[in-house]
């Protein structure tokens, strides 16, 4: 119980993927202009970075590590990734075509997306710093996949701020013409992340 | 060489990656704390980008138009893998303060970008210069924020103590997010009110080519 609110606090509020450890700026900054594409884009992303760690974690640790190619992960990770992010496309095209309609635009994007391979890297990486000793210590798959959902529940929840002030934000049009589009994204986050930073006093 | 200097100034202040373009802003975010780790990460972009555009332009014609951006992916990945390992034996401080970030030069936008948008439509001297350009405008952005952020967070310039005053907020990625802004809203004024001197003296718009020419 104490490992999962750990890596649930972790996860979520004081090592948030956007505000602390500055991963996925590009959809954050890029899908944050509407609400609607920042939920679509948040749980796409939660999706490919559950089913990624799901994956990769095991692969490292059962057969990369004792084979002793460990060194290739890189690579592997980043084909991984690559191609479960086609798989996922066509069997929600299959299942939902009405999901896919909502989202089929950000799936092909998250392939490059740094939250993802982020995470698979994270989990593999140490933990210690992140989590503490004895929740690092009883790290395995079940926990790593935990950790990238909730991650990606985080990324999803600053998206959501994100867009919400932004959807304000647009409706300013005397702001200095140099200030507009992405610098103010950027002092946003900045807020934004100055708020998140609370958590992790 | 008209053509390289034109490619060379592109990438250095007409489509300056961070400033312009605002590509590659994780890592941007991430190194900016300190001018160092900064400076490091540009240094190491150059390096592979460099590689990766001379590669990239030189296989462009046995590589499929269909399967370009996975074959681009493994090119990077390899680069990356091989810069890991260099910087692990050889420059180990430098690795430690990348940690995460070195591996996640793979899905940098910048690279796979000029790898999509540049090298596999020119010569493989072009894209050379065009790596070594857009990566030195990367470092660029990146030194001075990181000079910035240091300065006011820690009170050092690269890692030399400087004044015991400092604000904590600029250590902190909110510090990191702010500098950045304010530094794209600076460059933009920047270029917009040399345009507008320009267009007062009645003389062309700042370009590369009039730049090459009032230089020479």
């Amino acid at each position: 119980m104490g490992t999962f609110i750990a890596i649930v606090l972790a996860a979520v509020l004081t090592e948030n993927f956007i505000t602390e450890r500055t991963l996925g700026i590009c959809p954050f900054l890029g899908v944050s202009k509407k609400t609607s594409s920042a939920v679509g884009m948040g749980v796409a992303v939660t999706l490919v970075m559950a089913i990624a760690t799901a994956v990769t974690y095991p692969l490292y640790e059962y057969v990369m590590v004792p084979l002793g190619i460990d060194f290739l992960e890189i690579i592997f990770f980043i084909l991984i990734i690559a191609s479960l992010v086609q798989i996922i496309e066509q069997i929600i095209k299959k299942v939902s075509p009405s999901l896919y309609n909502a989202m089929g635009i950000y799936l092909p994007l998250i392939t490059t997306n740094c939250a993802v391979l982020g995470v698979c890297e994270l989990v593999i990486g140490d933990m210690k710093s992140i989590l503490g000793e004895t929740a690092a210590a009883a790290m395995n798959t079940g926990w790593a996949v935990l950790y990238a959902v909730f991650a990606g529940l985080g990324f999803t929840i600053v998206m959501i701020i994100m867009s919400g002030l932004r959807e304000k934000i647009n409706c300013y049009t005397d702001m200095p013409r140099s200030l507009k589009g992405f610098p103010i994204a950027m002092i946003t986050a900045a807020i934004i992340s100055m708020a998140f930073y609370v958590f992790s006093l | 060489m008209n053509k390289y200097a034109k490619i060379t100034l592109d990438g250095i202040i007409f489509q300056n990656p961070t400033f312009v373009l605002v590509l590659g802003t994780c890592p941007t975010l991430a190194m900016i704390h300190s001018a160092t780790s900064a400076f490091g990460m540009g240094l190491t972009v150059v390096v592979i980008l460099t590689l990766s555009n001379i590669l990239i332009s030189a296989l462009r014609k046995l590589i499929p138009n269909e399967v370009r951006i996975p074959a681009y992916i493994v090119i990077i990945a390899t680069l990356v893998t091989l810069a890991r390992m260099v910087l692990e034996k050889f420059l180990p401080d430098l690795y430690d303060q990348l940690g995460s970030f070195l591996a996640l030069i793979v899905v940098n936008c910048i690279i796979l970008g000029r790898a999509e948008a540049f090298a596999n439509k020119h010569t493989v001297a072009e894209s050379a210069v065009d790596g070594v350009a857009t990566g030195l405008g990367f470092t660029f952005a990146l030194t001075i924020m990181g000079i910035v952020c240091e300065f006011l967070g820690a009170g050092s310039i690269f890692g030399a103590k400087i004044m015991d005053f400092t604000i904590g907020f600029f250590a902190q990625p909110a510090g990191s997010f702010l500098v950045y802004g304010v530094s794209i809203a600076l460059f933009t004024c920047i270029m917009d009110s040399i345009q507008r001197w320009r267009r007062a003296r009645k003389n062309r718009p700042l370009t590369h080519e009039s730049l090459v020419q009032e230089v020479a």
